[in-house]
């Protein structure tokens, strides 16, 4: 990887166009701008097309003969497939609302990161083929033919738009521009043409469970180390269940949760709030990720990886299934599972054992997110809360593009991020809820080849954490999805530093009064607790 | 696919320098990585290495680097157990550079 240059540099942004005409303007493939190509084991695992070794570097990316004919049969299956398609290639009237909402577009000035025009890329091609006027009138009409060139800048843009859905909330019809970067991916996809970012993940996930192939064993040994740990600061021995047969409800979250700092907090806290509910849950080592990086490569795969949690669940024989914090998971289970893998009948409509609250927004899907389930319980009063306990803690509430855009899931998150924290701090309106900025690195461009490109398109929401960081001196950013913890810390500590990310159970539990426990002295993180002083050691004591 | 040759013998790095099979693991090739990242290796940096190789070998991959913390403290005393430490030895962060050392694959996903 190159050497990151510093903020100053990066944020230098020239908001000048090219003097040339965008079909004019060839693309450029800047290192640290785009990510690796899928490797050939990782197409192979999933019995996608052209599996080969390719470098996006080489001039060759290895292409059938007949690639122009693969990609515009695919293009005309995907309009006569999704109307929506379709409609989005006839209705934009090019009046530019959307043209300076993408995060892209703001961290780097690049015309092609401008929605309209990303869209255009596709577009063209179809006013070519499909329209009376591009077929006469050419590039007078904005049409152009397929060409090696077309597809390559295809791809450099179609993995430089993170499916946020910011734009589509500005604009006056609608226009989805995620929904154009889905079908544009898919049609790469015919050719081989992922990234391995993407393509790793979910190969692990086909044959693993998990994005990040961890197996069976290692999953438990992972929760048995949070245990330990959370033995050593409340003293409570917590014996969770896996895989278990008759279990009320079935518990999926995202493998980082499992596996990545500081999602690891967030899994603690899961753990301390059932324990102390006396849940009757299991988790799985099968279905072990609530993530899909299918959703990135193509439907049928994405179908493909969610099959799991349903098949899962009837294996088990729960009532109802619970979700963790994940962003682009809940797209798909929201929007997606129900159809592609369901009716799923065999479940009941969730209820929660504790408030019997029946949870009719999920009468069909049968899974509820976490925090849902956890602000039900805060409205009834079941849980002792000591939200003193996070009195360092000054908050803010990143929106993750999926839960807020996609699923309507504004106010729970806050009412809860309210209940265990005694500070809490939005940020400007037009970031937050519906309008908020992606983390700059979603839908699996999250890798470290391309974290130029990640910076800048974080810069937006990190500029908005920095105003309240320095306003009101946050110094923590809540959010409930996965990628976010990951993401988020590595351009906020670029972009703001002094503000930590944390998931939002993390706190709950921080908070969370549990019968028996010892007098805490420390957080999740083995920090002391505001007003006590010190703690002999900032590990783990030993046993 | 890049290689890179070490005394006479091949083996096939991915695009971040990675060893592509970490079966093909040994000293040579675990000191040649030390020298491209520019780490002179002592016993304190071999016990990481030896740590990582061990815990790949029983889990089939890359440990969370807190799970590394604990174990070192407990290996080499609870002073060394910090995640200080363990940027001493390995300032381009342990994960990147003490796993590329010891042949392991780069974790994927939402790290
Ligand atoms: S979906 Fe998001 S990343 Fe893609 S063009 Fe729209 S605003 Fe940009
Ligand atoms: S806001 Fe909608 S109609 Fe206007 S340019 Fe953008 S996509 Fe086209």
């Amino acid at each position: 990887m190159a050497k990151l240059p510093k903020p100053e540099e990066l944020g230098k942004i020239d908001y000048t166009p090219p003097s040339t005409g965008w079909m004019d303007t060839p693309v450029e493939f800047k290192p640290g701008y785009f990510c690796n190509a899928a490797k050939e084991k990782n197409l192979a695992g999933l019995h996608m097309p052209n599996a080969r070794t390719w470098s996006v570097k080489d001039e060759d990316w290895k292409l059938p003969d007949n690639w122009k004919e693969i990609i515009m049969e695919g293009l005309r299956e995907r309009l006569e497939k999704y109307r929506s398609l379709r409609i989005f290639m006839d209705i934009c009237v090019r009046c530019g609302a959307c043209a300076d909402k993408c995060h892209f577009f703001i961290g780097t000035g690049d015309p092609k990161n401008m929605p309209v025009l990303r869209a255009e890329l596709l577009r063209s091609v179809y006013r070519k083929e499909y329209t009376t006027a591009g077929k006469i009138l050419g590039k007078f009409a904005g049409a152009r033919e397929m060409t090696i060139d077309v597809l390559k800048e295809w791809w450099y843009y179609f993995f430089q738009c993170t499916e946020c859905r910011r734009c589509s909330v500005f604009c006056p019809y609608g226009i989805d521009q995620a929904e154009i970067t889905i079908v544009g991916r898919e049609l790469l996809n015919l050719l081989g043409l992922n990234i391995d970012w993407i393509m790793g993940p979910a190969n692990a996930c086909y044959h693993k469970g998990n994005h990040l192939g961890i197996e069976p064993h290692t999953f438990k040994s992972s929760i048995e180390f949070f245990l330990d740990d959370i033995k050593t600061i409340t003293g409570i021995d917590i014996e969770p269940s896996f895989n278990r047969k008759g279990a009320e409800i079935l518990f999926v979250t995202p493998s980082g949760d499992v596996f990545a700092d500081p999602g690891t907090y967030t899994a603690m806290g899961y753990l301390m709030l059932f324990h102390e509910l006396g849940l009757d849950y299991t988790w799985s080592t099968y279905a072990s990720e609530g993530g899909n990086f299918g959703f990135f490569t193509n439907n049928e795969l994405a179908k493909k990886l969610n099959a799991k949690i349903y098949a899962e669940a009837k294996r088990l024989g729960v009532k109802w299934i619970l979700g963790g914090e994940c962003g682009h998971m809940w797209r798909v289970l929201s929007q997606y599972m129900d159809t592609w893998n369901g009716p799923a009948d065999f479940l009941e409509v969730p209820k929660s054992p504790i408030t019997g609250t029946v949870f009719e927004n999920a009468r069909s899907m049968k899974m509820v997110h976490i925090t849902e389930f956890t602000a039900d319980l805060m409205k009834h009063n079941k849980l002792k809360l000591d939200p003193s306990r996070n009195d360092d803690v000054r908050l803010t509430w990143h929106d993750s593009c999926n839960t807020a855009r996609g699923m309507g899931l504004l106010e729970e998150p806050r009412y809860i991020a309210k209940q265990v924290c005694n500070n809490f701090f939005e940020m400007p309106e037009n970031t937050i809820r519906e309008k908020t900025f992606c983390c700059g690195s979603g839908s699996g461009l999250n890798a470290s080849e391309n974290m130029d490109m990640r910076l800048k398109g974080g810069l937006p929401r990190a500029n908005a954490v920095k105003y309240v960081h320095e306003k009101h001196g946050v110094n923590t950013v809540g959010n409930v999805c996965a990628i976010d913890r990951a993401t988020l810390t590595t351009a906020i500590d670029y972009w703001s530093p002094g503000v930590r990310v944390s998931g939002l159970h993390e706190l709950v539990a921080n908070a969370l009064v549990m019968k028996g426990e010892k007098t805490r002295r420390t957080n999740l993180r083995f920090e002391p607790l505001p007003g006590v002083e010190q703690v002999d050691d900032d590990q783990p004591e030993e046993e | 696919m890049a290689h890179v040759e070490v005394k006479g013998a091949k083996y096939e790095v991915d695009e971040d320098g990675f060893l592509v099979d970490p079966d093909e693991w040994n000293m040579d090739i675990a000191s040649y990585f030390a020298d491209v990242e520019g780490i002179a290796m002592t016993e304190a940096h071999w016990e990481v290495v030896n740590f990582l190789r061990d815990y790949f070998k029983q889990f089939n991959i890359a440990p969370m680097i807190k799970i590394l913390v604990k174990e070192i403290g407990k290996k080499m005393g609870p002073e060394k157990g910090n995640t200080k430490y363990l940027y001493q030895l390995y300032p381009g962060g342990p994960a990147k550079q003490a796993c590329k050392i010891a042949g392991l694959p780069k974790p994927t996903g939402c790290v």
